[in-house]
């Protein structure tokens, strides 16, 4: 049996647009909320070091800063369970498509914590000719952290703020 | 099991795996595996993530401005690979560095080996699943890190030794400080032993494992902590004194097993040694200025040196051709890490896949450092 | 150069044979570094092998053998079969410099990119684009 298609009126369709704001309006905001904050507390990070900012990183991890206590964990196996990339320092030629092919594999919603001057800008290599001046053109960045190498309490509070980032995300999506 | 010598690409038993730049078990380097099953028939490192140019960069600036930029290569050691270019540069200036100067780049070269050193032990532990050290291990490191900032101000990048001497004097509650640590540490190095070194699953895990001989060892050219652990006695503070080593008193530990456990444990003892020298150094310390007056762009005569220091991996060297202009006209750094990456496509042929990470990071390789 | 120093300038001709009487009748087996030299006012190309040594007594001197040739066609003999750890040392200065090493298994990039199409960078002609 074959159906006419119907035509919609457009007074149905406001309705719904309606009542998907009244919706939004009415648990929006606390579902927002609850999901990112369950993002929040669980940034596990690429394990894709590019530069010596490792170093610092994996002093962050070790025993005297423990960037567990924000739920950060160090060395974490896939990509598609990861929702952060920090890009540890200098970004190569010959590195970054790669960085890119590891940022399109990871699933949404991801962030990006740029560390070091050389990711940011190209930091002391900006006369270099096979360093990339600042990660920007590639991917895109949410937080910065500034230093040559940040020491591992700015990388914290990097971390810090990307979470606030994410607490006050408008998004469901978290960004 | 397909063996090395009748490998094939194009054998439907062979596949080819890509390990790294993206795995926990790989940072900043790749190596390909070409394997049958569960064994690893060749293998082929695919280096140059962090190719950053430095020498290039080198002859673009002047003999100071170099200083910053050289450190980054290996910044968990990084005096000593300012070391050699400092005592290079020095030579073809024909400076007379001051006694104390000498002293204090012994020391700071002396503890960032040991920074160096808690970091590979520790990274090993992990790969082995022995959690415990890399939990000490990591965190043992920061009062070594602590102490170093006391010297030279920084956490990591000190650019502490540079040409004529070092950058700025000790201050005294440094010394005391020096002393306390090393005592402390020694007690902790007997601690790791028990824990780490004598426990029944670091062993199997890591004994025979990647066995280097001897003969491969001078062959591949292979230096420091692999040397050492394959029975090659090939200490340049030894071989060559300089700075103020004649002065001190240590041993150069070998071993001759040659297999994953022998390195590590090499690394161990190294650190000892290196508790000694900088008690020793410290008591010793003399009196007077820790450096000479150079201008920011000091003319250096022309010639053509090489100078070579024992950095935490290994051999660290120089070949600095200057033209008596300013800038030097080749910089060419002999890194350790880039002197044994040659044995480890050596090593890695007919082992099993789970040993890869123990194999791999006992070269103590650091891709940063080995792209330069 | 300083005292326990040597530098042996050859050919590209010699090389081979400077080599192994270096290797086998004056024992230096340990091989240290690869460096290459862009002479550009003198037209050449200078690969230099750094040589120590594993036997005790001489394992305080380096000796340097060195060959030049021509800028417009360097190729040289590879020197693998006297000391095999120069194999990458060799691949490194082959994209550096862009100097051939004839015999060599692959000369491959190994810390360049793999679509490199420039000049060799550490030739003095070329220019560092952020310069
Ligand atoms: S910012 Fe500094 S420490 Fe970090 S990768 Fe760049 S050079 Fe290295």
């Amino acid at each position: 049996m074959v159906v006419a298609q119907q035509q919609k009126t457009g007074a149905f369709q406001v309705l719904v647009g309606k009542i998907d704001d009244v919706l939004q309006y009415a648990i929006g905001d606390p579902m927002r909320y609850l999901a990112n904050w369950g993002r929040l507390y669980s940034l596990w990070p690429v394990h894709l070091e590019t530069a010596c900012c490792s170093v610092e990183v994996g002093a962050a991890a070790g025993a005297r800063f423990d960037m567990e206590r924000f739920g950060t964990l160090e060395a974490f196996g896939s990509l598609r369970a990861c929702d952060l990339i920090i890009v540890m320092g200098t970004v190569t030629r010959k590195l970054a498509p790669r960085l890119k092919l590891v940022y399109d594999q990871m699933a949404e919603p991801k962030w990006v914590i740029a560390m070091g001057a050389c990711s940011i800008t190209g930091g002391l290599y900006f006369d270099s000719y096979n360093v990339l001046r600042g990660i920007d053109d590639i991917i895109p960045v949410d937080v910065y952290v500034p230093g040559c190498p940040p020491r591992a309490e700015a990388f914290l509070q990097g971390l810090v703020l990307l979470q606030e980032k994410i607490r006050k995300a408008p998004s469901l999506s978290g960004r | 099991m397909t063996l090395e010598s009748e490998f094939s690409p194009d054998s439907d038993r062979i596949m080819s795996v890509s390990l790294g730049p993206q795995h926990p078990g790989a940072g900043h380097f790749r190596v390909r595996l070409w394997l049958d099953g569960d064994y690893v028939v060749r293998s082929e490192p695919d280096a140059g993530y962090v190719h950053r140019g430095e020498e290039k960069m080198g002859e673009y600036r002047n003999y100071i401005q170099n200083v910053p930029h050289l450190e980054r290569p290996v910044i968990l050691d990084s005096s000593n690979i300012l070391f050699p270019y400092a005592t290079g540069v020095d030579e073809l200036m024909n400076s007379k560095v001051p006694a104390r100067g000498q002293y204090l780049r012994v020391i700071m070269s002396e503890i960032n080996r040991i920074i160096s050193h808690m970091y590979f032990i520790a990274i090993q532990g992990y790969f082995q699943g022995h959690t415990t050290m890399i939990a000490w291990g990591m965190g043992d490191r920061d009062l070594w890190i602590d102490l170093a900032e006391r010297i030279a101000g920084a956490r990591v990048t000190f650019a502490y030794i540079i040409p004529g001497g070092v950058r700025n004097d000790i201050p005294e509650f440094a010394i005391e400080k020096g002393l306390k640590t090393c005592d402390w540490f020694d007690k902790r190095m007997d601690e790791y032993e028990k824990i780490y070194f004598e426990n029944p699953m670091v062993h199997q895990r890591s004994d025979h494992i990647g066995v280097l001989s001897r003969e491969d060892a001078i062959a591949y050219g292979a230096t420091g902590t692999v040397a050492r652990a394959s029975g090659l006695k090939v200490d340049v503070r030894k071989d060559e004194p300089y700075s103020a080593y004649p002065d001190l008193e240590f041993e150069t530990p070998v071993m001759t097993q040659g297999d994953a456990w022998a390195r590590t444990y090499v690394a161990l003892l190294d650190m000892r040694e290196a508790v000694k020298i900088i008690r020793q150094a410290l008591k010793k310390l003399p009196s007077g200025p820790v450096r000479l007056k150079l201008g920011p762009q000091p003319r250096v005569p022309a010639g053509e040196v090489y100078s070579r220091t024992e950095a935490a991996r290994g051999e660290m060297s120089y070949h600095i051709i200057s033209d008596g202009s300013p800038r030097p006209y080749r910089l060419k750094i002999g890194v350790p890490s880039a002197k044994n990456l040659r044995v480890l496509p050596h090593l890695l042929r007919d082992v099993h896949v789970a040993d890869i990470p123990v194999i791999y990071w006992g070269l103590n390789y650091w891709p940063v450092e080995s792209d330069r | 150069m300083k005292e326990r120093r040597l530098k042996v300038t050859t050919t590209p001709l010699r090389i081979g044979e400077v080599g192994l009487f270096v290797r086998d009748t004056l024992g230096f087996d340990h091989i240290s570094t690869v460096s290459g030299v862009d002479w550009i006012a003198k037209n050449e190309l200078e690969v230099v092998y750094f040589i120590g040594s594993s036997k005790p007594g001489q394992q305080d001197f380096v000796l340097a053998v060195s060959e030049r040739v021509a800028r417009d066609n360097p190729v040289v003999p590879t020197l693998i079969a006297v000391w095999k750890g120069a194999d990458y040392m060799e691949r490194e200065t082959h994209e550096m410099f862009g100097i051939n090493f004839q015999g060599h298994p692959n000369q491959a990039h190994l810390y360049l990119p793999e679509d490199w199409n420039d000049l060799p960078p550490l030739r003095k002609d070329y220019v560092s684009p952020g310069r």
